[in-house]
């Protein structure tokens, strides 16, 4: 009897991240919602730049590969091609929050009918470990040696705080995959933003703080002790906004 | 039959477009083009199309690469400033093999420059539209009834290669207004086998991309794209010849430009000057051959321009230096008058003389 299986929607390419970073289950859960709600024929992603740059050789659905920051207007205009697509973005945080924090928040004001999985890991991974626009004040990167010195180099963006001040914003959430407990709450709000879209409810994005054991310059455990202690304090996880929550 | 309508050349452009099968535009306001945007707002929601208006230029190309990658027609247009915005899309598209149609009607620059007619986007047109190798098919319109036709035409080449095609239109075909006649185009059917469209879990994954890590495979797609782009080269290079067989000397001059010099050109052939102009239609891929060609019997050349000397380029390349070729040019959105190739022409005379 198989208890545990790769969702089908993951493909048998082996993933290039590193040891102890937590993109693999971000991908896992993704693959399963997909899974899950039986979309798999009609689900097209959009990679972005950054860590998860080649995530279009994981998914077994068509993808597009986006430019750096570009991914919600790409996604805008896979969507508007044919509504009846399930569409998804999968983006890191100097990509969401950086580079393309313009795509972001006019996608999320359109109330497009997108998913989006924003990879939180509070550096830029795929260069080497500088500073993002969501490295906590104090935090030691190549860019911010010194510690990211907040009077100079300003405060980290908390994109669900700003975004829930949205209109056209449907489901914000922000969950981590530190632990068990929190992998499950993840794997839901991921469900429920995929959900949200065949439902046609807008605009969903699960804000998913991530880990970076590399350029933290910790070991994995360290890196998901460093979640709790650190970035979950600065990044209070929860919904930010949901439109159509059920009246409890 | 369809009849004629009196139209500005932006507005044809959008029932142009239409009329192709265009059913996604995505614009920014920018002078002069904004009527094309105006247009596809009012149509676009008729016809079950999408009218978008993006937070960006940036945004709105790569509005456009997703439309384009799911294998349906999808455009933008824009003026100077914000195609230089759209150049990191334009690469892009270049680089996953996507076909667009973009519309650029330029004005004076750099900088904001101003708002008036210019064609000093000819280099970024035809040679630097943004990083890495690569080219755009460049169609330069000289009437209303042309930004039309070339639109349909883009289109279609834009499939027929999976390449972008631009409308490359100075400030002055936007704007001006000529009687036109509207006709869809005969619908030719190219197969996508690589748009995305949903795996229906009967095909593998399709890709849309332009990442290469191993140098080896990056190097084989440039090569094969460029053997793609010869054929372009040797199928699709387009221009009109006007009084050419006898020329002593030749304009070689496109968009507003063109029109100026026939009006030079007729007046310098009363005072018994043989002068013909060669008009681009295609500025990528340029047309040599005819340029070529017409060195053989004319001696002189002369490039018309509202730039400070750009096609100038291509025209000595074309023929290998083999001629001088002189500028006549205005800049900063200032359009040079019938007199002024006039005068020019008469003096490349005087040298043939000499």
């Amino acid at each position: 009897m198989i208890v545990f299986e790769k969702p089908k929607s993951l493909t048998d390419a082996p993933l290039h991240y590193c040891p102890g970073c937590t993109h693999g289950i971000i991908h896992r859960l993704v693959a399963e919602a997909i899974d899950e709600l039986g979309i798999e024929g009609r689900t097209i992603g959009v990679a972005s730049v950054g860590c998860s740059v080649m995530a279009y050789n994981y998914f077994t659905v068509d993808m597009v590969q986006a430019a750096h920051g570009r991914a919600p207007a790409v996604a805008t205009g896979v969507k508007r091609s044919d509504p009846s697509k399930i569409v998804f973005t999968y983006q890191g945080d100097g990509d969401l929050a950086s580079i393309g924090t313009c795509e972001t928040v006019h996608s999320a004001a359109r109330g497009e009918n997108i998913t989006i999985i924003f990879v939180n890991n509070a550096i830029y991974g795929m260069t080497g470990g500088q500073m993002a626009p969501t490295s906590l004040p104090g935090q030691v990167t190549q860019t911010s040696p010194y510690g990211r010195d907040v009077a100079t180099q300003g405060y980290p963006i908390k994109m669900c705080e700003m975004l829930s001040q949205l209109d056209g914003a449907s489901y914000l959430e922000r969950v981590a995959v530190n632990s068990v407990k929190n992998v499950k709450n993840a794997k839901r709000a991921i469900l429920r933003a995929f959900k949200n879209q065949v439902e046609g409810k807008g605009f969903s994005l699960i804000e998913v703080i991530s880990t970076c054991p590399t350029n933290w310059g910790m070991t994995p455990d360290k890196a998901l002790a460093w979640v709790e202690e650190k970035m979950i304090p600065y990044y209070p996880l929860g919904v930010y906004k949901d439109k159509y929550a059920e009246v409890k | 039959m369809a009849e004629k309508v009196l139209m500005k050349g932006n507005e044809a452009i959008a029932e142009a477009a239409i009329l192709a099968g265009c059913r996604h535009y995505f614009g920014y306001p920018i002078t002069p083009q904004t009527e094309v945007a105006a247009y596809m707002a009012k149509r676009m929601p008729k016809i079950g199309g999408t009218f978008l208006q993006a937070e960006s230029e940036l945004a709105a190309i790569n509005m456009v690469i997703g439309v384009a990658s799911t294998g349906k027609r999808a455009m933008t247009s824009s003026s100077s400033p914000g195609i230089s915005l759209k150049c990191e899309g334009l690469s892009y598209l270049a680089g996953c093999d996507l076909p667009a149609l973009v519309v650029n009607v330029e004005r004076g620059g750099p900088g904001l420059g101003g708002i008036q007619p210019s064609q000093s986007d000819y280099f970024q047109a035809t040679r630097g539209s943004g990083h890495g190798d690569f080219h755009m098919i460049v169609l330069a319109p000289a009437s209303v009834q042309e930004m039309a036709a070339l639109t349909m035409k883009g289109f279609d080449l834009a499939d027929k290669y999976r390449m972008t095609s631009m409308i490359l239109a100075d400030g002055t075909m936007g704007q001006m207004m000529e009687p036109v006649v509207l006709e869809a185009p005969e619908p030719v059917v190219y197969e996508k086998p690589w748009a995305l469209t949903g795996t229906d879990g009967k095909r593998p994954h399709n890709i849309v991309n332009s990442l290469y890590l191993v140098p080896e495979d990056l190097e084989r797609t440039n090569f094969a794209r460029y053997e793609r782009y010869r054929t372009v080269e040797e199928n699709e290079a387009a221009a009109e010849s006007f009084m050419t067989e006898d020329a002593d000397i030749v304009v070689v001059a496109f968009g507003i430009a063109a029109r100026v010099s026939k009006n030079a050109i007729l007046a310098a052939r009363e005072k018994g000057i043989r002068v013909g102009l060669i008009r681009p239609i295609t500025l990528w891929p340029f047309p040599k051959a005819v340029i070529a060609g017409a060195a053989s019997h004319a001696k002189r050349f002369i490039s018309v321009e509202l730039s400070m000397g750009q096609m100038i380029e291509d025209v000595r390349l074309a023929m290998d230096c083999a001629r001088p070729v002189t500028l006549v040019n205005r800049a900063g959105g200032m359009i040079p008058s019938p007199d002024e190739v006039l005068a020019a022409i008469e003096t490349a005379q005087g040298g043939l003389k000499a």
